[in-house]
């Protein structure tokens, strides 16, 4: 007679440990769905510091007004948000609104995550409260002098420029008529907030367009972010990506090199905590919808190849301004003839970074050193060193001047007192964070 | 405290221990590879151009083993008293993360295939008594068909240029007649030919010879292994040999193995890491880990591991072997035990040929594994039967770059000033219009040729040094004599206005005070008989079963060629093994 309870008993937990497994199997998946947002959204480029627990928050970011700091978004209860609903999650994700009701800086784009999907907050609310460890790190003080340190007039910013998450997503998600170039605006406009840094701000520092539907200065190129210029990803022949084609996109997106170009500055963390963990039809759907985006800057001549300081180089004929400097420091990696050795060693001949009205990126290259960053499909990151130590603002000016005006490139010059003045905003030079690439 | 535990260690980070850490992660094994040396990045110390400082570099010794801590004792004969090897000379081992692949030159061969079966292929041509007395012929007990997929893999994972003669039983080019058959064709183009290489290959065409490229490790364009690590092109700057290339187009563990092996989170590299021991249990028959003192700290910890690769400099894992008890020391006197046994080196000479002063031969220009050599001279190439001697020598011109302070070095010398203006002018008639030529050849084993622990001198950690017991042996002496003799007729079809050249002399002993090559191997070789071999053709102890011992040490005879392409294809050879029939069934994988 004391089987029978018991067997029951059994069964019960065998039931019910089956239902729970069952359930776990659902919130294991919802969780990486939730990882893959994260990734996606590049949430850890802003919320995470080297060798601190992951999105503990304290990555400082100086602005104008003064220093803030980004916060800890791991479930710990007292310094990230584990007293978060979801709800409330979702309303500070895509509202920009604090618990508290407060507002957050803008430099959290919310404007851009307006657009998630109800789905894809709760499976970013079940990541990071479940799916990340809980770190009791306070976030460090802001800095931000008065009167900008009151939050209360952000909100008449949030009610002007950032669209209601309804709004938002019906503009997104109904703007194409094919689902791959759906997908594509979707993770473009929303999580991947490429806008965020691409688009042009207006004098209150609001994005000028949050979508290809708002006109074509969408991702038209950004202003200078820590000594670096975003390009425009819109299709202008010379300073956009009208001559990449979708597996370039794709393969820069995944590796952070092609046969175009090289990853350096900014977008390197967006690749590295980000686009690289995208799945290749996600990152084709991005290449395919950014491939529809019609130039800005319509006036632009399509860029040719011009042989004729090439030519002079192989006549050892280095007349031109910085010629000799070119030969004696980048010809080596970049060839005499600017093609390089891609997607090793990065073409100037033809790139957009180069023939940029402003020349601060490359200015900055030159001045600070780059390393390509390693991915997981491509191991190996190549270092650029740093010129600084061997060449005064007068030579930096002559060699960025040759590469800018050489193989077609046709760009501005660049004198001496441009890169004296770009040196003050110069990012730190490279590896000065101890960050060292050991291939 | 319980000990620290991986499924492998390997000792060493250079090629041989970066292949096997990469073959056995990917086998699902956790494994910890110790290096005693630092980290090395092209990004510090190889970023352009201070990498290229030649004082730093190839004359202060910037990548190479520090001989203050641990080193050799030399003696030529075994009635000599030792001494330690204090300055470095005669050959370079490397330290620091890559080893010597950091800093070696690319020049990647396979093997001739006769000279995996020498002992064999002697005995059948010219008979047993061919052999001299006291030579310890042996073959490797492993043939060129069981090896040719490793050599083939070694040259997709260095990104290798070269041009093959024959692929599949098909003559595709113009590669060298005396090869081997390949299965694929090298992964990248020849490199191009420097003007003296170019002046060689004419001349040995007319002289009757058949000159083929050297297969280079140095990328003729930008290449992604199988590996997914990338390397750039090389610009022939002339600083592969004692440098890390800044230009990452020179194959090394760290720019063609390591990125990717980094990535395995199975995988753990700890650096400053200096291997004391590796530790046998009770019955001497089974390694339980290694004891490694941490240098920073001069702290010794002990690891345990279920299987232990030893993949050092080659004289390192003799060392090693010997400190351990792994296998019976080597007994020259009554010529048994294995461990030490058939210590070989190479038998190298330089000469050089000056043209007339209007041929400019441009000699800053180069790279570590390019030029062009000639096999007719090499291995079994050739008929032995009247010269009486076993062994051969490539010939070659391998422009590797010639730099000031070597220029400046070089000239004089041999009945020539070393200063004034003599000395000035000879320097630039050498460097603008002369060209060199090496005998790279072959030394053979001998009975009183070997490794054994120094019984006076100890290192810095108290344990005794290797004692390294070597000098040049007739064979060998009338070997280079002979095949140096072969370059005049060379030189004559270059129309040369004079030659210089160099021969061992009879009775000439080997002095550690001049580079010749770093090209040492033997001391724990393999071979088929435990009674004359410490490893089995698997590379395998055999006397302690879960120990591989990876590298040169494992060649019966020192070969004509540059070794590392044997030495990697060994490794993989090894690690094939290892993975298919070993992790099933740890054990012997041949019965002694």
């Amino acid at each position: 007679m004391k089987i029978f309870p018991f067997l029951a008993f059994a069964g019960g937990i065998f039931a019910l440990s089956h239902q729970t497994a069952f359930a776990n199997d659902d919130k294991t998946a919802l969780i990486e769905e939730g990882r893959y947002l994260a990734a996606a959204s590049d949430c850890a480029a802003c919320h995470s510091i080297k060798n601190k627990p992951e999105y503990s928050g304290g990555v400082s970011f100086t602005l104008p007004i003064g220093i803030i700091h980004s916060t800890n978004i791991t479930p710990d209860v007292e310094h990230g948000i584990g007293k978060y609903t979801e709800a409330e999650f979702g309303r500070a994700l895509r509202e920009g609104i604090r618990q508290d009701g407060s507002t957050l800086y803008p430099a959290m784009p919310y404007p851009s995550y307006a657009r998630l999907t109800d789905h894809d907050v709760h499976a970013l609310y079940a990541y990071f409260h479940e799916g990340v460890s809980a770190a009791a790190i306070p976030t460090p003080e802001n800095g931000i002098r008065w009167p900008f340190s009151m939050r209360w007039p952000l909100m008449f910013w949030r009610w002007a420029f950032s669209p209601a998450p309804a709004k938002a997503q019906e503009k997104t998600l109904h703007e194409f008529a094919d689902a791959q170039m759906a997908r594509g605006a979707y993770l473009v406009e929303g999580p991947a907030h490429c806008g965020a840094c691409h688009s042009p701000r207006g004098l209150t520092m609001q994005e000028k367009a949050l979508t290809a539907s708002d006109g074509t200065s969408y991702l038209a190129g950004g202003a200078m972010i820590d000594g670096w210029i975003p390009t425009s990803l819109r299709q202008e022949n010379r300073t956009g990506l009208g001559r990449w084609s979708e597996q370039d996109i794709v393969d820069f997106l995944k590796t952070g090199r092609n046969m175009q170009g090289e990853s350096f500055g900014a977008m390197t963390s967006a690749i590295v905590h980000g686009t690289q963990h995208l799945t290749e039809s996600d990152l084709h759907a991005m290449a395919k919808y950014l491939r529809a985006l019609q130039p800005f800057d319509q006036t632009q001549p399509n860029w040719v190849y011009d042989p004729t300081a090439t030519n002079a180089l192989h006549k050892a004929d280095v007349s031109a301004r910085g010629a000799k400097l070119y030969v004696d420091n980048c010809a080596a990696c970049h060839r005499t003839d600017g093609k390089g050795y891609p997607p090793v060693f990065p073409p100037l001949a033809g790139n957009p970074v180069v023939m940029g009205k402003d020349p601060a990126s490359l200015v900055h290259v030159v001045q600070a050193g780059a390393t390509l960053p390693k991915t997981e499909a491509a191991p190996s990151a190549f270092t650029m060193p740093d010129f600084m130590h061997r060449m005064n603002d007068q030579q930096v000016a002559d060699v960025v001047t040759f590469i800018r005006h050489a193989w077609g490139n046709n760009a501005s010059a660049v004198s001496a007192e441009d890169v004296a003045k770009l040196r003050k905003a110069m990012p730190p030079r490279n590896m000065a964070d101890g960050d060292i690439s050991l291939n | 405290m319980t000990k620290k535990h991986a499924d492998a260690i390997v000792v060493g980070a250079g090629w041989a221990g970066s292949i096997l850490a990469k073959e056995l992660t990917e086998a699902g094994l956790s494994v910890i590879m110790l290096e005693r040396g630092s980290e090395r990045a092209t990004a510090v110390e190889g970023a352009y151009p201070e990498s290229i400082d030649e004082l730093r570099g190839a004359i202060r010794k910037r990548l190479f083993q520090n001989l203050s801590q641990t080193t050799v004792t030399v003696r030529n004969t075994i009635d000599q008293t030792a001494l330690p090897y204090r300055q470095l000379a005669a050959f370079l081992p490397g330290e620091g993360v890559g080893g010597a692949g950091l800093h070696w030159s690319g020049v990647h061969f396979r093997v001739s295939p006769e000279d995996l079966r020498l002992r064999s292929s002697v005995v059948e041509r010219y008979g047993e008594k061919f052999i001299p007395e006291g030579m310890n012929l042996q073959d490797y007990g492993v043939t060129y068909a069981e090896l040719e997929p490793f050599f083939d893999k070694a040259e997709k994972v260095f990104g290798t240029s070269g041009e093959a003669y024959k692929v599949n039983g098909k003559i595709v080019g113009n590669g060298n007649i005396f090869d081997g058959d390949r299965s694929d064709n090298f992964p990248l183009p020849v490199m191009k030919d420097t003007f003296t290489a170019s002046t060689f290959r004419a001349a040995a065409t007319e002289a009757g010879y058949h000159p083929y490229s050297l297969p280079a490790a140095n990328a003729s364009r930008q290449y992604t292994n199988p590996y997914g690590c990338q390397m750039g092109p090389c610009n022939f700057c002339g600083y592969c040999s004692g440098y890390d290339c800044y230009l990452y187009s020179k194959a090394s563990p760290n720019v063609n193995v390591l990125p990717a092996l980094r990535q395995d989170p199975r995988f753990t590299l700890i650096s400053d890491a200096h291997v004391l021991r590796v530790d046998l249990d009770d019955t001497r028959a089974k390694a339980t880990g290694v004891a490694y003192l941490e240098t920073k700290t001069q702290k010794e910890i002990s690891l345990s591991a279920d299987l232990v690769i030893l993949s050092a400099f080659q004289f390192h894992n003799v060392h090693l072997m010997l400190l351990s008890g792994i296998g019976k020391p080597y007994d020259p006197v009554s010529n048994t035990g294995t461990t030490g046994r058939n210590f070989v080196y190479q038998t190298i000479t330089s000469s050089r040929i000056w043209l007339p002063s209007s041929k400019y031969t441009n000699q800053f220009i180069g790279a570590g594994g390019v030029g062009v050599a000639i096999d007719d001279f090499n291995s079994m190439n050739f008929d032995h039967g009247p010269l009486g001697f076993v062994g051969g020598s490539p010939v070659w011109v391998n422009q590797a770059g010639v730099k000031p302070i070597a220029a400046a070095i070089g000239t004089g010398g041999g009945g020539t000033p070393r200063w004034g203006s003599a000395y000035k002018g000879a320097l630039i008639d050498t460097y603008k219009h002369s060209i060199g030529v090496d005998a790279h050849g072959s030394n053979m084993a001998y009975r009183d040729v070997y490794l054994d622990l120094d019984p006076t001198w100890k290192d810095a950690y108290g344990q005794p040094l290797l004692r390294m017991t070597f000098t040049w042996k007739d064979n060998d002496i009338r070997m280079n004599q002979y095949v140096v003799s072969k370059i005049e007729p060379i030189a004559r079809a270059m129309g040369a206005t004079k030659a210089n050249l160099v021969h061992l002399n009879a009775g000439q002993p080997f002095d550690t005070r001049h580079y010749q090559t770093t090209h040492l191997g033997g001391g724990a070789i393999m071979g088929t008989d435990p009674k004359t071999s410490a490893l089995n053709r698997y590379l395998q102890s055999w006397d302690v079963s879960n120990v591989f011992v990876i590298g040169s040490n494992a060649f019966p005879q020192g070969m004509g060629y540059n070794p590392t392409g044997m030495v990697a294809a060994l490794a993989y050879w090894a690690a094939y093994h290892i993975r298919t029939t070993y992790l099933k069934s740890p054990g012997p994988l041949v019965q002694a």
